[in-house]
Formats: structure tokens, sequence, C-alpha cells
């Protein structure tokens, strides 16, 4: 309940700068004024709700700076753009995944749902559909197909890893059906979306996909906490129970989360596509994993009820610069990236099990 | 009626009713189905090559039963399988004399001991830091495959080696080894759980740990023994994998094989609630999967159109085993009773 009561009070979060024990008496005597900025540090970094995050924050900071001491043309702006180019999809598949965590649920057919949106692009421009039928219409698909995994586990009480697991198999073996090899893109406007660049001033750039991941980043935070349904999100996650004695839509919203999912997973598809310009059934296997993984790192509570998206994206960026790190070391191989995700894993989990531990 | 009623109210009615029609389907398909052929003093027929491709899922699922029990899972059995695979081919590769026994056996003993580890390692996790099972095997599963990667440095490792490749592809008194070997892992499994209270521990476990806990369970060490005894399994299904195609790919080797897993325990009724779990159970569910697959290939759908089915497959038989359906299901024979009886009344 208090995770309910203060969940969506982000606005004014680190005013007070109070530890992690609330109602400790009537506030800080005021003699100890000059302890406050290092209390309110220590509050933030041990705080279930913030320390991750901070931590996460500092984490993609400390990466940065060492990287930019340890390579050549590391410490550029572009660099940094380029983690939101080369992983924009991403940052719209962990934003749906967020909702999803949010409320305690878990949703393993993002990856598949990717490939197979790539899929329908790929096979539908190739046949001459026009672009602003075949983008709306994967939206749509996937939404549906999101709503369905939200009723089987609502209405049919099916756990989520299992239906989402459904849900996996069916996108997944769907690609398959559509087409067993690649397709190529050759449609002008996917083109034109995939190559064409956004000048910032300096010599740096993003491409529209970027834009885009941004935009639905903004309407994730303001649905989150500037919207009933994004309180009624935290609130199912901090106790399913007491939401529903509260009177609030339960289950409305915990099938709509998994729709969000679904959508998310389809625009992240199209991004994809952006990027890639074909479609290829066995694209996007264990993506499921690193949205899931950035999402951890990014400080939400797996057991849902703590979390915010911009933690997801700070997870994300984290992920981004890792690899671009093993990228620019060039004799480490790409698999170290699996270790070092796991490991960071690891750290992150632990940590938030230390935070919660405190807590109660 | 009433025994009607008890079989379907039995938590294996689905599922067995699951395999017949598959089994139906088959026999439509390819009138030879149910045949099984001796040649050179080997089974060979379409139940035998069930049995046989459905070995490690079925150890894997074996391991994954006792894990759900305690409310647990183990994502990490596939990547479990491809170190173990890993280990013993480069193993094997590394030795002077590929193909003698000794190489194989230490190769074995040294991939099964490492599980042991990896194993004690997810038990550590979710025991002694208490730390989800489903993301405390998720850093193992993500992590396994590049540690894997790392063993065989990215190389697809091809041994030719006789007494290992027996393992994957060998028969013992015309039986395949593979399936032999599932056997006795089963059959230790239910010997352990069910003849003794370990089963009846691990079941508590699930229920309630606290309550077990009071009453004298010593739930920490159970949490570790069943972790690791999963691992162990997924090595040797990963060995049993590896030796049949004489080659250890990190990447591929047991790719999916934690979610056929896992669909198999609950397909076979076990609930990822945790607490009571039925072996027996996940026999049927292992089998319904392999049988699936085999029923795609026969009826002559493209093979790759096999994940739609098995999505299928999942979907019905949760949606029969829901709460929200057996409610359902005894509301309309409720009222179906009732009308009966009305009608009797009238007559």
């Amino acid at each position: 309940m208090t995770k309910l009561l203060e969940a969506p009070v982000a606005d004014h979060p680190t005013r007070t700068g109070r530890g992690p024990r609330r109602g400790s008496g009537g506030g800080a005597p005021a003699g100890s004024g000059r302890r406050r900025p290092l209390a309110a540090a220590l509050g933030l970094l041990t705080s279930p709700k913030y320390g991750p995050v901070t931590v996460t924050g500092l984490l993609f900071v400390a990466i940065f700076v060492i990287g930019g001491f340890r390579y050549r043309g590391f410490f550029s702006g572009q660099v940094f753009l380029n983690l939101f180019v080369d992983n924009a999809y991403l940052i719209v598949l962990a934003v749906g995944m967020t909702f999803v965590i949010l409320t305690g649920g878990i949703d393993l057919s993002v990856g598949a749902v990717v490939a197979l949106s790539g899929m329908i692009a790929a096979s539908l421009l190739q046949t001459g559909w026009s672009p602003g039928v075949v983008i709306p219409l994967i939206l749509v698909l996937t939404s549906i197909l999101g709503l369905l995994v939200g009723l089987m586990i609502h209405v049919f009480k099916v756990q989520p890893f299992i239906a989402t697991l459904a849900a996996m198999f069916l996108a997944r073996g769907l690609c398959y059906v559509i087409s067993q090899s690649s397709i190529s893109i050759t449609d002008p406007t996917f083109i034109q979306l995939a190559v064409s660049r956004i000048p910032l001033g300096g010599g740096l750039s993003i491409t529209p996909s970027v834009i885009i991941a941004l935009v639905v980043v903004a309407l994730a935070v303001w649905v989150l906490h500037g919207t009933r349904f994004g309180r009624t999100v935290y609130a199912i996650g901090g106790g399913e129970q007491s939401g529903l004695l509260m009177g609030l839509p339960v289950a409305r919203t915990k099938v709509l989360v998994y729709v969000i999912s679904g959508f998310c997973s389809g625009l992240a598809g199209v991004l994809f596509t952006f990027y890639t310009l074909s479609g290829y059934p066995l694209t996007a296997i264990g993506t499921e994993l690193d949205a899931i993984a950035a999402v951890v790192i990014g400080g939400t509570l797996l057991t849902g009820g703590y979390g915010f998206v911009l933690g997801s994206v700070l997870g994300v960026l984290v992920l981004g610069v890792i690899q671009t790190i093993i990228t620019f070391e060039g004799t480490l191989s790409s698999w170290w990236t699996k270790i070092f995700i796991g490991a960071l894993l690891l750290v992150f989990i632990i940590l938030q099990k230390v935070l919660t531990a405190r807590r109660r | 009626m009433s025994a009607l009623a008890k079989m379907a109210s039995s938590r294996l009615f689905w599922p067995v009713v699951m395999l017949l029609v598959l089994f139906a389907i088959n026999l439509v398909a390819f009138p030879g189905f149910f045949e099984i052929t001796v040649r050179d003093g080997q089974l060979f027929g379409s139940l035998i090559d069930i049995l046989r491709n459905g070995a490690p899922t079925l150890i894997i699922a074996v391991g994954m039963t006792l894990v759900i029990a305690t409310r647990g899972i183990d994502l990490s059995v596939g990547a479990v399988a491809a170190i173990s695979g890993a280990v013993a081919c480069s193993i094997i590769l590394g030795s002077p004399a590929p193909g003698s026994l000794a190489t194989v056996a230490v190769a074995i003993t040294v991939a099964l001991l490492i599980s042991l580890v990896l194993g004690v390692w997810n038990g550590f996790l979710v025991a002694a830091l208490g730390i989800q099972p489903i993301i405390a095997t998720l850093i193992l599963m993500t992590a396994g495959r590049g540690v894997a990667m790392l063993i065989t440095e990215g190389q697809i490792l091809t041994v030719n080696s006789p007494p290992f490749k027996f393992l994957g592809s060998g028969f013992w008194f015309g039986i395949p080894v593979a399936v032999i070997i599932a056997a006795v892992v089963f059959g230790l499994a239910a010997l352990v759980t069910r003849r003794t209270a370990l089963g009846m521990f691990i079941e508590s476990v699930g229920i309630n740990p606290e309550a077990s806990r009071q009453a004298g369970v010593r739930a920490r060490g159970l949490l570790f023994a069943v972790y690791t005894f999963c691992a162990l399994c997924a090595a040797i299904a990963g060995l049993i994998l590896t030796a049949n195609t004489a080659a250890a790919d990190a990447n591929n080797t047991g790719l999916f094989i934690e979610l056929d897993a896992i669909l198999a325990v609950v397909i076979g009724g076990t609930s990822l609630a945790g607490g009571r779990y039925s072996l027996v159970g996940t026999l049927v569910g292992a089998l319904v999967i392999q049988t699936l697959v085999t029923t795609v290939y026969t009826v002559g759908i493209p093979p790759i159109a096999t994940m739609v089915f098995k999505a299928a497959v999942v979907t019905i038989v949760c949606l029969l085993q829901s709460p929200t359906t057996a409610e359902a299901l005894s509301g309309f024979r409720r009222r179906l009773a009732v009308r009966s009886g009305k009608g009797v009344a009238a007559s």
C-alpha cells in the first residue's frame, strides 16, 4: 500500500531527501543542515525506488568516461548519439516491457513479435502495398496479439510466462510460414526513412527512428506518471489484491499492459526494419532477454511496483555502451557482451535485493 | 458417468487425451505409425523415434519438474547443456586419443562436474541470496552461452569419437542409448522423491516455504539440491544432443530447450505456482511435445510451421486446465444435471 501511495508522486521526488525509512519523526533537526546533501545523496542511493536508477546513471557515465580515456574518438557526441541510433528499437521494446514488469508480469514474446512485424512489413511491401497501410496494419495486429495474451493471462489465469511463451512460439512460427528466407525491402519510403539523417548541428545527426523512440518514451512517462491508468499500473505491481479492494480497474489495466507491450513490439519491429531494410525469420532471437535485462538494469523491480521508464532507457544505453566498448576494443569477441550483461544483471539484482531487504 | 467425471477431473486427463489425439492423427496420416520393426537387433519405428528424439527434453523436464515444484524455474538449462557439450567436445578434441573410452569417460565426468558447479551457483542465488528464480537463472542463461562460446572459441567443434557418438545414436540391447539414459534419470528421480519423504518436502517448500521451514524442513539445502539436480539433467541432455550431431555448437545446442522442458512440465499438469508435481505428467507432456513435432512431419506440414502448432497446443492445454474453464464446465454440468432432473420429474 505504501508503494501505491508513493509511486506516482515522482514530480517532487528528492526534495525532502529522506532516507529509506518513512516518517522518521517530524523532519530532521535544524542543526543538521550541513549534513543534508550527503544524507540526501545517501538516501537517493539506498532507496529502493531511486537507488538502482541512480547507480545505473552513475555506471553509464563511468563506462562512458572510461571508454573516453581508453579509446581515441570514443568521447564524441556522435558515439553517444549512435547509442540511440543503434538501439532505437530496443528502447521502444524496453518501454513496453517496463509497463508489463511494473505490474509484476513478464513478456517473452517481444523478440518474436519484432521478427514477425519485420516479416509482415517485408512481404506486404514486396507485393506492392503502400507503407502508409502496412505500418498501421502491423501496429494493429501486434496490439491484437497483445490483447489476446492479456485476456489469456487475466481471464484464464494462465501465468504470464506461459501465455507470452505461447505468443512467442506463435509469432516465431508465423515468421517461418510467411517465408523461410530473408526478404529485402525496396520500398522507397522505407529506404528514405532508413538512410535519412536529421542533422543536429556540429556534424552530429540522428535518424527518424530516434525521434520516434523518444516520442514513445515521453508518452510512456506521461502515461505512467500523469494518468490514472499509470497509477493503477503501479498499484497492481504493489499489490493486486489491494488495488482490487480499492476499486481500481485491475482487469482492464492488466490486459491493457500487454496490449501496450504488443504495440511497442510492433513499433520496435518497424524501427528494426528501418535499420536492417529486410525481414528475416531468425532475426531478433533473444531480444526479449535484452529488453528484460535493460529494464532490470534500469532499476525496475521484477516483482513489480517500483521502476521508471527513463531507468529502462538508461538500461538500454548501458547495454549499448558495453557493445560499443567491445567494438572499440577490437580484440574482445562479441560473446563477451553476453557475459558482461550477465554479470551486470547479477550486480543489479543483488543491489535490488539489498535495497529492498533494508526496506523491510 | 461418475467414473468418466473422475477421470476428467484428473490432472493427467487432458494431456493424455491430447497425446491420444496426436497418435490418432498420425495413424490416419501414416498407417504404419505403431509398427516397430527389429533390424540388426535394433528397434526401429516412429514410436522409437519419438522416444529417442524426446529423450533430452524429457531428461531436462524431469529436473525442471522438481525445480518448479519448489515454486522455482530454471531458465539456464539450455545454456548449461551448451556448456557441457562444449566442455566434453573440447576435452575430446584436445586429447591425443579422441576415440578411446578413457578420454570420453574423462570428458563426460568433467562436463558433469562443471554442471554441478553451475547448479550450485543457481542454488546459491536462489536459496542463499533469495533472488527470484526466474531472474537468478536468467543470469546464467544470458552469460552461459557466452561462456560456452568462450570454451569453443566461437567455433563449432566437430569430434570424431565413436564412444562419444554412441551416447547419442548408439543402441543397447536394441534400445537407443538416449532412451535408456532418460529412463534411468526418470526412474531415479521417481524412486528418490516418491519412495522417500523427499518429494513431500519439495512440495511443502513449494506450497509454503515459511510454514515448511517452521515444520523443520531444511528448505535451503533442498533448493540447492533441486537446482543442482536440474543442472545435472541439463548437462546429460547436452551431452546426448552434442553426441547425436558429434558437434558442439555453443549457439544452437539446446536452444529453446528450456521452453520445451517448461512446457512439458506445464502440459503435464504441474502448476508453475509450485507445490504438487507429477513426474508421470511430465513424461506425458514431453511425449506430447515430441509427438507433435513428429506429427507435423508425418502429416506433411512444412516442419518450419511446428512452432505455430506448439503455440496452439500450449494455448489449448492451458485454457483447458485453467480454473475459469473448470468453473464454466462444472457450471454447465450442474445446469445439465438440473435440467435432466427436471425432465425426470416431469415424466
